[in-house]
């Protein structure tokens, strides 16, 4: 009874927080639009009894997900956003790994210290840190302030793409490198040695033994960037400028300028299931890394 | 066997024993090398010589220097002062990838995300030989070391002791001079320790290869080594053949290391072919025959080992006769360890091999015994 309980409570939590609020959306994506409150039709009535909820599923359809494949708004946004998101993923590996590798080839004694400088960005709101960018990098900002004293002409990043990768970069920074530092950090150094003296270069070494076997960390930061990336919308909306397209700026737009919720809905589940797959890649990867170790 | 005595490496130093053939050419040479870490002096100053297909042995505690001395063989350190000369080359210039010398890391440093043929395959590969020459070369390391069904494994997928012959495998596929050996058995089991100490003198003997082992364990170093170096604080303390290490010891540091030993202090005086040892009051001298010459009335000590110390119940009538009352026995199978108090709290050993299947023993808790051994037995030492 108790072993009952102590499961029954993350259940309980994900049916509550997860699986009751998804069937509600996944409901209102099968509605229509409707000038009342709330803002679709059909409502459950259940004073009408089982005409009542006859009439309810009667009322139900797919026309919004037809409508998404109609406009090519939508589709556009779905793959601009991969795209985006597959982008910053690599910037962020790029980034991330040296610093991961730097931080797990340190004195032991400076590891925390450097662990904590990686978290460290947490302690401030999302929100303000992203301001903060637009304060660095908007025509008058400050980057272009310190690009002026050596007489090189401003440059126009906000409002633009590159704004964007710069703020997925920056933001999801730490989530790359994280896990890739689990691996590096635990990674028997005798078996660089080994590899050196059985004729490798330090740089040979690193490709056939280093980089192989922080693989699954490379492989979970990877998707820990890319998966929430592709539904960004903050970002995107203060950073990006008219022509950025993102499914999580254009669901946004859906909801709250064109109060379409319906459409917004239909937007919601069709990003949910493209990010099935990734998802379920990546809790493949780790239960393979959980079965290595 | 039937192969010409010359040709066999270690049935004994009257076979082989380049160290004592003045004009043989030692592979490798340590030429006073120092090797300091900061303020700490790992190696001092310390001469070396070791010949090829030895199996050499370096045995010493913790800390002693004997790991450091395998690094910088392997070129993963470098002295700080001195040289060490491989086939008369000195090799400091030269790094650990170049070095005609294989490793073998006493956690087995084994590549977790290759399998056994490509872990033995890596170095082979990283010498650009083509795919016939190291296909050959690694199916015939599986079969020196008895691994044909275990290729395609990764190394988490076999034992503990597997995983040691991969790793033996892996650094002899190069066919190096000289391989090292950091601790190879230390992860194992007795038995199979004892199981794989054959087969690495076997494997030694089959590829010529010259060994050189690091060990804390002395009774490994005996087993398998041509010669052991005894290390202490970074010095050598005696460089010398087990038999030779083991009954002839030249110091008490030595002597207490290798195996079990009673060891008496006293003053020492010359008595025509051999020497007195005072060593308590009212307890008659010790007598020991040694070719060393020391001081009367200088400070020395006697070692001996309980093998060599008889008991009986009865006064025998010989040198060297100690009364005793025994305190503890060990009984150990083959043989029992008598632990015997003499007058005045001192304790010596006393070993006795049970040659009959009886199981009362000849000797019981309390029992007033009589402990004796020949003046050839004990070892004077003078430090």
């Amino acid at each position: 009874m108790r072993r009952f309980a102590l499961i029954a409570v993350p259940y309980l939590w994900l049916l509550a927080l997860f699986l009751v609020p998804f069937l509600i959306v996944l409901k209102i994506s099968l509605s229509d639009i409707a000038l009342s409150i709330p803002p679709y039709a059909p409502t459950l009535d259940l004073s009408a009894g089982w005409e009542g909820v006859r009439s309810f599923f009667a009322g139900l359809d797919f026309e919004n997900f037809v409508f998404l494949t109609q406009d090519d708004l939508y589709w556009k946004a779905y793959l601009s956003s991969v795209w985006i998101a597959a982008v910053s993923t690599v910037i962020t590996l790029l980034v991330g790994y040296p610093i991961a590798y730097g931080m797990a080839r340190a004195a032991p004694e400076w590891r925390p210290t450097l662990l904590m400088l990686v978290i460290l960005p947490f302690w401030t709101s999302f929100l303000i840190r992203v301001y903060s960018w637009m304060g660095i990098l908007a025509n008058e900002g400050f980057l272009n302030m310190v690009l002026g004293w050596f007489g090189i002409p401003p440059l126009q990043i906000l409002a633009t793409n590159t704004a964007v990768y710069i703020g997925i970069v920056y933001t999801y920074l730490p989530f790359m490198i994280l896990p890739i530092y689990a691996t590096l950090e635990r990674m028997d150094e005798s078996l660089l040695e080994a590899a050196e003296d059985l004729g490798c270069s330090r740089l040979t070494a690193f490709w056939l033994v280093t980089f192989p076997l922080s693989r699954g960390g490379v492989i979970a930061g990877c998707f820990l960037v890319f998966i929430p990336a592709i539904g960004e919308f903050v970002i995107p909306s203060l950073l990006g400028g008219s022509d950025t397209l993102m499914i999580g700026k254009v669901l946004w737009e859906e909801f709250f300028s064109n109060r379409d919720w319906p459409v917004a809905s239909a937007v919601a589940i069709v990003l949910l299931l493209i990010l099935i797959v990734p998802i379920v890649l990546f809790q493949r990867n780790e239960q393979k890394q959980r079965e290595a170790a | 066997m039937t192969t010409a005595p010359a040709d066999r490496p270690r049935p004994g130093p009257a076979v082989f024993a380049p160290w004592d053939e003045p004009d043989a050419v030692p592979l490798i040479q340590f030429k006073n090398v120092t090797k300091r870490f900061g303020d700490f002096t790992a190696i001092d100053d310390l001469t070396l010589d070791i010949y090829t297909r030895e199996f050499f042995a370096l045995l010493g505690p913790s800390g002693c220097g004997k790991t450091t001395m395998m690094r910088m063989l392997a070129g993963f350190e470098t002295p700080t002062e001195g040289k060490i000369l491989l086939s008369g080359q000195d090799i400091a210039p030269i790094p650990p990838n170049q070095r005609a010398v294989n490793m073998m890391f006493q956690s087995y440093a084994l590549f977790p995300h290759l399998s056994v043929w490509e872990n033995i395959a890596f170095g082979l590969k990283r010498e650009g030989k083509d795919k016939d020459t190291i296909r050959a070369r690694v199916d015939e390391m599986l079969r020196l070391t008895r691994l044909e069904k275990f290729a395609s494994r990764k190394p988490h997928q076999i034992s503990g002791g597997q995983r040691q012959r991969v790793a033996l495998a892996r650094s002899l596929a190069k066919a190096p001079k000289l391989l090292l050996l950091d601790e190879p058995l230390g992860a194992l089991d007795k038995k199979l320790r004892e199981e794989t100490q054959f087969e690495l003198m076997d494997i030694q003997e089959k590829t010529g290869t010259t060994f050189v082992i690091v060990t804390h364990d002395q009774e490994e170093a005996m087993t398998v080594a041509s010669r052991v170096a005894v290390m202490d604080e970074g010095k050598l303390i005696q460089v010398a053949t087990p038999p030779v290490i083991y009954e002839q010891p030249n110091s008490v540091y030595v002597a207490d290391f290798i195996g079990d030993v009673t060891i008496f202090e006293g003053t020492v005086r010359k008595d025509g072919e051999h020497y007195r040892l005072d060593w308590a009051e009212g307890q008659p001298p010790l007598r020991v025959r040694s070719p060393a010459s020391l001081r009367d009335g200088q400070t020395a000590y006697v070692a001996i080992r309980p093998e060599k110390v008889e008991i009986h119940h009865n006064r025998p009538d010989d040198h060297n006769v100690l009364r005793g009352k025994v305190v503890d026995i060990g009984y150990l199978g083959n043989l029992s360890t008598y632990h015997v108090e003499l007058p005045g709290g001192r304790m010596i050993r006393a070993q006795n091999f049970n040659t009959e299947r009886d199981t009362r023993q000849p000797f019981t808790w309390e029992d007033e015994v009589w402990v004796n051994w020949t003046e050839t037995c004990g070892v004077l030492l003078e430090r």
